[in-house]
């Protein structure tokens, strides 16, 4: 009799709501948990909680403090980016909406009591290693990647020792993504610049002792494969007392016919290129410089116990791939970032993980089976954990948008059943960092950062962190 | 990156001035007439799936002003709120109606777009384009974003 009614029940219900007709479930919240509230979390999210009725989302975050790369990975100097934060805590405030920091996957709890407390399970915790280069040499002080100097200057937890040399006056870049040209440009900028943002005050200390005069950021492919963007391009050439200096030969063959052919962003990247290379460099010795250099493959690490210089085989392209030959050129430093590419990790032996491409096995967000190409059902990937580290964050919302969307239509087309009424998680036995929480240590933030004149001066210490709690 | 964006307030709001600039003050300074209205200029957005949303905005609103003060439904639309440092107010125009606007994309608007999905030749941002009387009945074109970027 039950079963009958609530069968009448539910066809009423769709009939009256023929939009959410498809929810079998409208009177059993669904329950979700994200892991990793960053930006591929807080936009899964937004989107579920807009489009999906009745779901409740719970998202655990390893750190105390929320926003992940917006926070420690976005450079200090484009406060404009992190404008999306705005929108990550209009989706806080929703009353279906829960935050946990200060827990961790793999640590505090397991893949496998999430998936028995929850309807739906998102990976969402990003990529967390860095590519090595896999040449001998990698360990020598002052060689580090560029992840690391990023979170040295961000205030990521655990880089804040990092010390980076900068007594010497030429640092190599590895890499020519746009995190190496983020690293380029705080190692140039006028530290009066830098002083204004939320950069960590640290930082700031070493940077005005620094004697860096020269950046090199050295590519194994050629400038039609540069990595950067144009926007990161355009801002080096603004740098205040600093010139941009190209070597002319890694342009050969670049002629204007080439140029027209290529598609409009490839085109404009490239006559941007050519024409910072025409202009004539301003002579004046007290300015710094800014050398890319392609097609360069780095072969030996050379220094004794601190990093003096780098071999780099000369490279050709074949079928756009960078193949080295036998000509060699010694660039010196006396500190060399690498930047080629960031890598996850499995952070729970559950997790059906790739580890030579360093992501999560997925079918366009669906995680799959190990060994098996069957659906996991119920478990989902979002951002750089299952795509792999590229793109900007306009790349990571479209992502979390279209993994979302999935899973609204695994459930309309009955591929995910949600019908079961799932607990959720208690997480009182850790010591969980509420949204509450994090904004007394937001306000404690904002408050030391007012002293200094910047937007903010983050703590970086965790336990300084739970201590505001 | 400040530089661009008071230019582009400087050049929205210069665009209010000049032309009005005249009546504007007669009109204050005659006292039997109500104080001037801004006018509105009806805008229609035209989702990828063909839906067309009318709204409306008034001289010297951005277009995403229009999104934003309208509550316009647009996932992830001007993630970095007008500061010119992402893509997502990114709209197609019609070829006749990229003709008409009084400027040119600048170098950091064609930056941005760059990174834009299902960028076209009259491809703009929607920050970037304020709203003048000669534009109303125009109609833009959103791109999707969630079903285009599916594989």
């Amino acid at each position: 009799m039950f079963t009958v009614r609530s069968s009448i029940l539910k066809t009423l219900i769709s009939s009256n709501f023929s939009k959410f007709k498809y929810f079998s479930t409208l009177n059993n919240e669904i329950k979700v948990c994200i892991v990793g509230g960053g930006a591929a979390g807080f936009y899964s999210s937004q989107y579920l909680l807009k489009h999906l009725p009745n779901t409740q989302i719970d998202v655990i975050e390893k750190l105390p403090v929320p926003f992940g790369l917006v926070r420690y990975g976005v450079a200090p100097d484009h406060p404009e980016v992190k404008n999306v934060i705005n929108t990550f805590n209009k989706t806080a405030q929703h009353p279906n909406f829960k935050y946990y920091g200060n827990v961790s996957l793999g640590k505090e709890v397991t893949l496998d009591e999430l998936r028995k407390a929850y309807n739906i399970v998102v990976l969402s915790y990003g990529s967390e290693i860095d590519t090595l280069l896999n040449i001998s040499g990698e360990d020598k002080k002052n060689f580090m990647s560029a992840r690391e100097f990023v979170g040295w200057y961000n205030g990521t937890p655990g880089l804040e020792e990092l010390n980076p040399d900068l007594s010497g006056e030429e640092v190599i870049l590895i890499g020519n993504g746009n995190v190496a040209i983020d690293v380029a440009r705080i190692l140039l900028t006028p530290v009066d610049i830098l002083k204004k943002t939320d950069i960590t005050e640290y930082s700031i200390e070493a940077l005005s002792r620094s004697k860096v005069k020269k950046v090199y950021m050295v590519g194994r492919r050629g400038p039609l494969q540069a990595a950067f963007t144009i926007a990161e391009l355009r801002e080096m050439l603004k740098i205040p007392n600093v010139q941009t200096i190209w070597r002319s030969a890694d342009f050969e063959g670049i002629t204007s016919d080439t140029v027209t052919s290529l598609p409009r962003p490839k085109k404009r990247i490239t006559e941007l290129m050519l024409k910072s290379l025409q202009e004539a460099p301003k002579a004046s010795s007290d300015d710094k410089q800014f050398l890319p250099i392609f097609f360069r493959s780095p072969i030996q690490i050379n220094g004794d116990s601190q990093v003096e210089s780098i071999d780099f085989s000369h490279t050709v392209l074949k079928n756009d791939r960078a193949i080295a030959t036998n000509d060699v050129e010694k660039i010196t430093g006396q500190l060399v970032c690498r930047s080629i590419g960031y890598k996850a990790t499995s952070v729970d032996p559950s997790i059906n993980f790739d580890d030579k491409n360093g992501r999560v096995v997925n079918k366009h967000g669906r995680v799959l089976m190990k060994d098996s190409t069957e659906i996991d059902k119920g478990l989902y990937v979002a951002g750089w954990l299952g795509t792999g580290p590229s793109g900007v964050i306009l790349t990571t919302m479209n992502n979390a948008f279209q993994i979302s969307q999935t899973i609204i239509d695994d459930i309309k087309n009955g591929e995910l059943n949600c019908d079961e009424k799932k607990p959720g998680f208690d997480y009182s036995k850790f010591r969980a960092v509420t949204w509450d929480d994090w904004k007394k240590i937001d306000e404690k933030e904002v408050e030391c950062g007012k002293k200094l004149d910047k937007p903010r001066e983050k703590i970086v210490s965790v336990d300084e962190m739970l201590k505001l709690i | 990156m400040i530089r661009i964006i008071n230019s582009r307030i400087i050049s929205c709001v210069s665009k209010q001035l000049t032309k009005p600039i005249g009546a504007q003050l007669s009109r204050s300074l005659c006292t039997n007439v109500p104080k001037p209205q801004k006018e509105e200029v009806q805008v229609t957005f035209v989702r990828a799936n063909g839906e067309r949303v009318q709204s409306k905005g008034k001289v010297g609103d951005s277009l995403l002003d229009v999104v934003v003060n309208n509550s316009l439904d647009f996932d992830g639309f001007g993630a970095c709120e007008g500061t010119l440092t992402c893509s997502t107010c990114h709209l197609i125009l019609s070829q006749a109606d990229y003709d008409k606007l009084p400027d040119k994309p600048s170098d950091e608007e064609l930056d941005m777009l760059d990174l834009a999905y299902d960028l076209a030749d009259t491809s703009r941002l929607g920050c970037q384009i304020c709203l003048e009387k000669s534009m109303n009945g125009l109609e833009v074109k959103v791109p999707a974003t969630v079903n285009d970027a599916r594989s």
